[in-house]
């Protein structure tokens, strides 16, 4: 049993958060208790019918607005899996929230409403995924019901959307038809559409193969913490915590600490008190080494025969979360994993409109939810992959030093 | 690549400690916020596994409301003991005296929305700039939409409109001073997984979590133990019962669950089985209105 994160994108007209409640639901997730809570606040609604959307909107004024504000998280467990849902809202100005949710998913669920096939939002959320590497996609086309379970209709989105995906070279992509609503093809396969081949969505949702996303080629040992007990006993003791975030780790690799170069060999690993032979991602661990070098937080262990980039200037893609425009020349602190080092936003190369996936013209600023091409350059040295080629060690934050406030999510190039 | 593979409860442990050692890297005074329930034993066992053999980089403080159960305190004072860390017990009857609080009246008087107060002053007196809680986002649907790192004003007030995004797994600890941050390590952990990880650790618990017997009134279809802290009525059904806790607040909104389970086994079969969610089963003072944790959460409650 292993866990699958995954996020659900489109809006509360999509019927997403219906869709949830149902996974919810007919996983025997919902409690007795969760559900007449729900029940008594159904019945202020005229239809007098069980309304799961609001199994999913938590905060008083989601529910007085019929909106959802905020990233939500949701969880249920299968024989199989547990599955994370990072509930993101879908509305324009909430961009932002799709990052966020997307950032931590290994899947997204895009949902298109049948009676309108491929709009723009579609786009703007297949956008996202793309921009934010997602390995797994499913394109669930909801409301079938509406569109009398019409395998054209299906097939047409189908081809529709394909052409998206091409364009923005979606990986791995799965098609579903269902009516949230009814429960078609949610949990069980549906007899309503007796042309389709494929499974369920949750068959689907437990049989995606993510152990394989993980990397264990580029091995990356963020420092976060150094152990050094000092007492007597353990006077010599000085273990450096981290997690390992991608690769394998071996007893006698031969390392190099970065930005600052310098070299050793791992003596012992440890998880959690124990000694171990080899540590892989994503452990959480303890690596001693041979050399008593200078090793702070922030540092990056790696092996000697594999090297990220080390730099200076970076070309970021960055999604602007700040409320404040981003003005070009203004100071941020960058923060890759545990790393935090000041930097500087030089330029604005060009901004991505998340519909069309076009280049517009630099603007002079850019405002909340706009995704921009930019140069960044940071006061020391950092060590990074490239996002597309290794999420973990490729994703940044920009912090706003004087409110403290997450501000930017850069994707570097 | 079959053998590197990772079960979920060995995900769920790694995403933790690195929490845990995040926490130790970006503050100076930490704290972790001990209940002597479970999920709070629980990260205290994270945090041997994050730390050791060195010593925890923050102490355990635990806000006492005067309305425990002893077999929890008991259990607080043992483990700290045996594991040779710092514990810091605060008392909600003191800020009461100090501040001249008025408490709540009637049958299940609870300390509660007080023990806020408590905690405030604590975190002011020793200057905490974070505090681990326990809390987990499948508990209650206000913690859903909470962050790991989670951003308190100088009041302690959570603000759900203005949290910062928190993205890959990286977390963003600055702050002014006076705010603090409250950090909740088991944030994607439900409860089968808490019970999970108990038996796979072999973790103790206090006792109260086996089935026992206990004398206990029965309310509006729950059954609360009878102490010194309920008043009871003429009316009321006084019975001993077979039960078990699922939770470990307040003697006065904490109800116990009637149960036979006198092992962890016994206990992960009928929590597989519940119909009921953790709180709405246990919770006393959730049931107060649709909101009651949010509103909580909002006046600085963790």
């Amino acid at each position: 049993m292993d866990i699958l994160r995954f996020i659900t994108a489109g809006s509360v007209d999509d019927g997403k958060s219906t869709l949830i409640g149902r996974l919810l639901y007919d996983s025997k997730s919902i409690m007795i208790d969760q559900l007449e809570a729900i029940e008594k606040q159904s019945k202020n609604k005229e239809d007098g019918e069980i309304d799961l959307a609001l199994l999913t909107d938590g905060l008083r004024a989601e529910r007085e607005q019929g909106i959802t504000i905020d990233v939500a998280y949701k969880y249920f467990s299968t024989p199989k899996r547990k599955f994370i849902i990072a509930d993101a809202p879908g509305h324009t100005q909430y961009t932002r929230n799709m990052v966020t949710g997307a950032s931590n998913s290994d899947l997204a669920i895009i949902l298109v409403d049948a009676r309108n096939g491929v709009v723009e939002q579609t786009r703007r959320h297949s956008i996202i995924a793309s921009l934010l590497n997602l390995p797994h996609v499913v394109v669930a086309i909801n409301k079938m019901d509406l569109v009398n379970n019409s395998e054209d209709v299906y097939n047409n989105i189908v081809i529709d959307y394909a052409e998206v995906a091409t364009s923005l070279g979606l990986k791995d992509i799965k098609y579903i038809p269902i009516s949230a609503i009814n429960g078609d093809n949610i949990v069980e396969k549906s007899t309503a559409f007796p042309w389709y081949e494929g499974e369920s969505l949750l068959h689907i949702l437990e049989n995606v193969e993510v152990a394989n996303d993980i990397n264990y080629t580029d091995a990356r040992f963020p420092v976060q913490y150094v152990i050094r007990p000092q007492t007597e006993a353990l006077h010599d003791y000085r273990g450096y915590a981290g997690k390992v975030i991608s690769g394998i780790y071996k007893k006698g690799d031969k390392i190099t600490v970065q930005p600052s170069g310098l070299e050793s060999t791992i003596r012992a690993i440890e998880i959690g008190g124990k000694e171990v032979e080899e540590a892989f991602a994503p452990q959480s661990v303890v690596l001693h080494l041979n050399d008593d070098i200078d090793i702070s937080r922030g540092d990056v262990i790696v092996l000697k025969d594999n090297q990220p980039s080390v730099e200076n200037e970076l070309d970021v893609l960055l999604c602007w979360m700040g409320n404040k425009p981003l003005i070009p020349g203004n100071k941020y602190l960058l923060q890759i994993n545990s790393r935090v080092t000041r930097a500087v936003v030089k330029e604005i190369e060009y901004k991505l409109d998340v519909n069309s996936l076009l280049k517009e013209p630099a603007p002079e600023q850019a405002g909340l939810n706009d995704i921009v091409k930019v140069k960044i350059k940071t006061a020391s040295p950092v060590p990074f992959d490239s996002y597309k080629k290794l999420r973990v060690n490729g994703g940044a934050i920009l912090i706003d030093e004087t409110s403290n406030v997450t501000v930017g999510a850069c994707m570097i190039q | 690549m079959s053998q590197h593979r990772l079960d979920y409860l060995d995900l769920l442990e790694s995403e933790s400690i690195h929490i845990f050692r995040e926490v130790a890297g970006q503050f100076e005074r930490p704290a972790l916020l001990f209940s002597g329930g479970k999920d709070s034993i629980v990260l205290v066992h994270l945090a041997l596994k994050a730390f050791r053999p060195g010593k925890f980089p923050f102490p355990l403080v635990h806000i006492d409301t005067g309305h425990n159960f002893q077999e929890a305190l008991d259990f607080r004072d043992h483990l700290a003991n045996s594991i040779g860390e710092k514990l810091i017990v605060r008392s909600v009857a003191d800020t009461i005296k100090e501040k001249n609080l008025t408490e709540q009246k009637g049958k299940f008087a609870s300390r509660n929305a007080l023990q806020t107060y408590t905690l405030l002053d604590t975190i002011e007196e020793f200057k905490f700039d974070a505090c681990i809680g326990g809390a987990r986002r499948d508990e209650e649907k206000a913690r859903a939409k909470e962050r790991i790192f989670s951003v308190r004003d100088e009041f302690g007030q959570w603000d759900p409109k203005l949290q910062r995004p928190e993205l890959w797994n990286t977390y963003n600890g600055r702050i002014h001073k006076g705010e603090n941050v409250r950090v909740f390590p088991i944030s994607n952990w439900t409860e089968l997984d808490i019970w999970n990880y108990i038996k796979r650790n072999e973790i103790e618990l206090p006792s109260i979590y086996f089935a026992h017997e206990r004398e206990v009134l029965e309310w509006q279809g729950q059954l609360v133990a009878t102490s010194e802290f309920i008043q009871l009525d003429e009316t009321d059904k006084v019975s001993v019962k077979k039960v078990r806790y699922r939770t470990v607040g307040d003697m006065t909104c904490t109800a116990a669950v009637e149960s036979t389970a006198s092992n962890i086994d016994d206990i992960i079969t009928e929590i597989i089985a519940t119909k009921t969610s953790e709180r709405g089963e246990t919770r006393i003072d959730d049931r107060v209105s649709e909101a009651a944790m949010e509103d909580r959460k909002k006046n600085g409650y963790f």
